[in-house]
């Protein structure tokens, strides 16, 4: 599949996952997919990085689920504090070990799972929907009872992946890809590139964390986490993720970005970096 | 189990010579202070993961493992826990002795294995701490991380803050979202989220504070050197517990100073964070 099919499958107003961590392997290419088309009023759940800020700047999002949203090297995301301060988008703000228990609920098709996590904070307050739940034994306390969280779809970036749909990391960290995959009804997978099934055992067994039952499509997406990192294929592009932070912060600058960045197809971006990188070391 | 940390020959020293402490030691700097009240935050845990957020808290948890806190469980800032001490800044070269992706992460806070120091945007009385946002959550004046880890942090381990300016738009009377738990939020929900609760102690730029005022409100323990009593008083937006005549932040000794100048900072990325 390309972006473009993926995009296709998508539809506004649908709840959508997506996987990486921060400014970590983010399926951007897929992102840049959607700035492209005519989705609205999404309801976007994420370990938030550029992939929500980027959502944010092309008022794609109606409400974000959400812990963070960070660039890691760089604390704030620019787009989405925007977005907040404007309040052009509705939130949902959870701690981190909530919306991992939200994805395992629905991945395992219960209404809830408790946790401590969040009692005495303001996430009750923010949340009013949030309920809490009695233990039915003897010790009878009262725990937070985290709801599933159900994705329409999921879109995660991994290093390499088979044509079925099986996909493996080969960084340290799955981050909560596969939770993203199985609490959705369709998941779509780039990855840096498609492999012959054989060739995957060789990356190590247990870094084959997504597999192909999970998995409704698979793109080819080479720098596709760019400007996020993609270890060990690539690390984070920190002059670009300056750039971007630096243009976000001036319509003009962010007009100029757009145009040089984003209103292109995915081959018309890459080329885009590469010569800005050609330019760099010249 | 104890005992498997690897610690260099020179680090045994240190931990050896570390009884001699003294406030006479000159050309100590305030962040070198500081990274050492950030490492006593550590002292007595034992064979728990110690998470430091920023820079000074990570020199301090390096230099608490080094010297008194051998057992502790440092990562590298990614999913590696990595034996030895190393530089700011740089990749961690000791062997990696565990992997600990963010789901393991969770585990370990739910099973409360762990010590976190957090920077919080704002602070109160009881411990009560705000990453998230300033003003309403609603339309923020100004969005920042989000709730992250904290309310599931603060209720289920150990929790300690690091403040690199002492002022009182972060010492406030109440946060504009309470994301770390505090002592008096913890009672009102009841038993499970007070039962782990266990706020060690605030080390900002002028002091070190904890919880042992009445009713679990911050004390002031401790001014850095150069810092007057009134001055962390001014600083603060609300009534500080004080007990009688406050007493110096410890300073680093001669081997912990060589420590931090030779092995954890040689950069002097400290200074930056925490200027004279």
């Amino acid at each position: 599949m390309s972006e473009d099919d993926v995009v296709a499958r998508l539809r506004s107003g649908m709840t959508i996952g997506i996987g990486g961590w921060g400014s970590r392997r983010k399926p951007m290419s897929l992102v840049r997919g959607m700035l492209r088309s005519d989705l609205r009023d999404l309801t976007v759940v994420s370990y938030g990085g550029p992939d929500v800020g980027l959502l944010c700047a092309a008022g794609k999002i109606r409400r974000l689920v959400y812990a963070f949203v960070s660039l890691d090297s760089i604390p704030l995301e620019p787009h989405f504090q925007a977005a907040r301060q404007h309040a052009t988008i509705e939130v949902t703000e959870y701690d981190e070990g909530m919306l991992q228990w939200a994805l395992y609920a629905a991945s395992c098709r219960l209404p809830f799972l408790p946790c401590r996590a969040g009692l005495g904070s303001d996430v009750l307050a923010v949340n009013p929907e949030l309920r809490t739940v009695r233990s039915p034994y003897a010790d009878g306390t009262e725990l937070v009872a985290v709801p599933a969280l159900p994705l329409d779809a999921a879109l995660v970036h991994l290093n390499r992946a088979d044509a079925a749909g099986n996909a493996q990391f080969l960084g340290d960290d799955v981050y909560f890809d596969d939770l993203f995959c199985t609490a959705a009804e369709h998941a779509y997978v780039s990855c840096e590139r498609i492999v012959p099934t054989a060739e995957l055992a060789a990356g190590g067994l247990p870094r084959l964390r997504v597999h192909r039952w999970m998995v409704a499509g698979v793109v080819e997406a080479p720098n596709g986490a760019h400007f996020t990192s993609c270890d060990p294929d690539y690390g984070r592009d920190e002059a670009f993720q300056r750039a971007y932070v630096a243009a976000a912060k001036d319509p003009g600058e962010w007009a100029r970005f757009t145009a040089r960045y984003l209103t292109g197809d995915e081959s018309a971006y890459q080329a885009a970096v590469a010569a800005l990188r050609a330019g760099a070391s010249a | 189990m104890t005992g498997l940390t690897e610690s260099a020959g020179a680090v045994g020293a240190v931990g050896a010579a570390a009884g001699g402490r003294s406030f006479a030691a000159d050309g100590v700097s305030r962040a070198e202070i500081c990274v050492l009240a950030c490492a006593e935050a550590w002292r007595g845990d034992g064979e728990i993961a110690a998470s430091p957020m920023g820079l000074i808290p990570t020199a301090g948890a390096r230099l608490a493992r080094a010297t008194f806190e051998p057992d502790l469980l440092l990562t590298d800032g990614e999913a590696r826990y990595v034996a030895g001490t190393w530089a700011l800044g740089q990749p961690a070269p000791g062997p990696v002795e565990g992997w600990i992706p963010f789901r393991s992460v969770f585990d370990l806070v739910w099973a409360g294995r762990r010590h976190v120091m957090m920077s919080p945007a704002q602070i109160d009385r009881f411990g009560n701490a705000n990453i998230s946002a300033i003003g309403e959550h609603a339309r923020p004046a100004r969005q920042l991380l989000g709730a992250r880890g904290a309310p599931g942090n603060t209720v289920n381990h150990p929790t300690s803050y690091w403040v690199p300016r002492h002022l009182p738009r972060v010492f406030v009377p109440r946060v504009d979202m309470v994301c770390g738990v505090g002592y008096d939020r913890a009672r009102i929900a009841g038993p499970v989220a007070a039962e782990f609760l266990d706020l060690r102690r605030v080390v900002t730029n002028l002091a070190v504070l904890d919880f042992g005022g009445p009713d679990h409100s911050m004390r002031l323990v401790s001014v850095h050197l150069g810092v007057a009593v009134d001055e962390v008083v001014a600083a603060t937006g609300f009534d500080l517990a004080i007990d009688g005549a406050v007493p110096h932040t410890p300073v680093p000794t001669p081997a912990e100073l060589a420590l931090i100048r030779d092995v954890i900072d040689p950069a002097g990325l400290r200074d930056g964070e925490v200027p004279e």
